[in-house]
């Protein structure tokens, strides 16, 4: 019985830190829906020239790759009790994402 | 430098992480992570910040303002790549059983932050066109 019990209590998380990290991710893609938004306010003001155009649309297309990647990483935070730590590749493609969207940024801000 | 690449070819290559040492306690690596992830969201406020200084402050001289967007969208994307850097860098030293690396890049962008906070007050008070 007791044996049950520690189980249950090595189960359980206390901390409960993969639901906290689940909300890290849940936040961070929170940031970058406003910094899309902001951009494609940007590109809308800069009144849609070739090249904002197209750094418009690429800031959407890393927002939806950050988006992506933060859902595959929530899934598997949410399928086991101790998930694994996250790897290299998911850390890039969120980092490159948000690399992507300054890069367009600058040329929206410089081209406007 | 030559540690940079090789902490960038680590960022795509998974099994060599795994390679070296013990798997930490995952409780651990989720920490890690979420310092990581908060970095990240640093950097995404530095970028919406480069986009709302040129939207929202249309009086300035275009000079100040696409200077000081450019500013910030480039401690945005430096911020963003440390962050990545700095989540591998203390993966590896929790699986070795090192310190943790200890950096003054917080020092720095604090810096930064501060000289660009005083750069657009100045900015808005003397920078208006005319």
């Amino acid at each position: 019985m007791s044996g049950a019990a520690a189980r249950t209590a090595a189960e359980r998380d206390p901390g409960l830190q993969p639901e906290r990290t689940r909300l890290a991710w849940r936040r961070t893609t929170l940031s970058a829906t406003v910094a899309a938004v902001l951009a494609v306010k940007t590109a809308l003001a800069g009144g849609v020239p070739g090249a904002g155009a197209v750094a418009c649309a690429l800031c959407c297309a890393c927002w939806l790759g950050f988006l992506w990647i933060a859902h595959r990483r929530i899934r598997g935070l949410a399928a086991v009790s101790e998930p694994a730590a996250l790897v290299p590749p998911y850390a890039a493609v969120a980092v490159i994402c948000t690399v992507a969207m300054a890069g367009c940024g600058a040329v929206l801000v410089g081209s406007g | 430098m030559i540690d940079i690449v090789r902490n960038v070819r680590l960022w795509f290559a998974p099994g060599e992480v795994r390679r070296e040492g013990d798997t930490p306690d995952y409780r651990f690596s989720l920490a890690n992570e979420r310092t990581f992830l908060a970095w990240l969201r640093t950097a995404l406020a530095l970028i919406g910040g480069g986009f709302a200084v040129d939207q929202f402050l249309p009086d300035l001289r275009w000079a100040w303002r696409v200077g000081l967007a450019l500013a910030l969208l480039a401690a945005g994307a430096l911020c963003a790549l440390r962050a990545v850097n700095h989540w591998v860098r203390c993966e590896r030293a929790m699986r070795r059983g090192e310190d943790l690396p200890v950096s003054r890049f917080p020092a720095l962008l604090g810096l930064v932050v501060a000289v660009v906070a005083v750069a657009m007050v100045a900015a808005v008070f003397f920078g208006w066109d005319g």
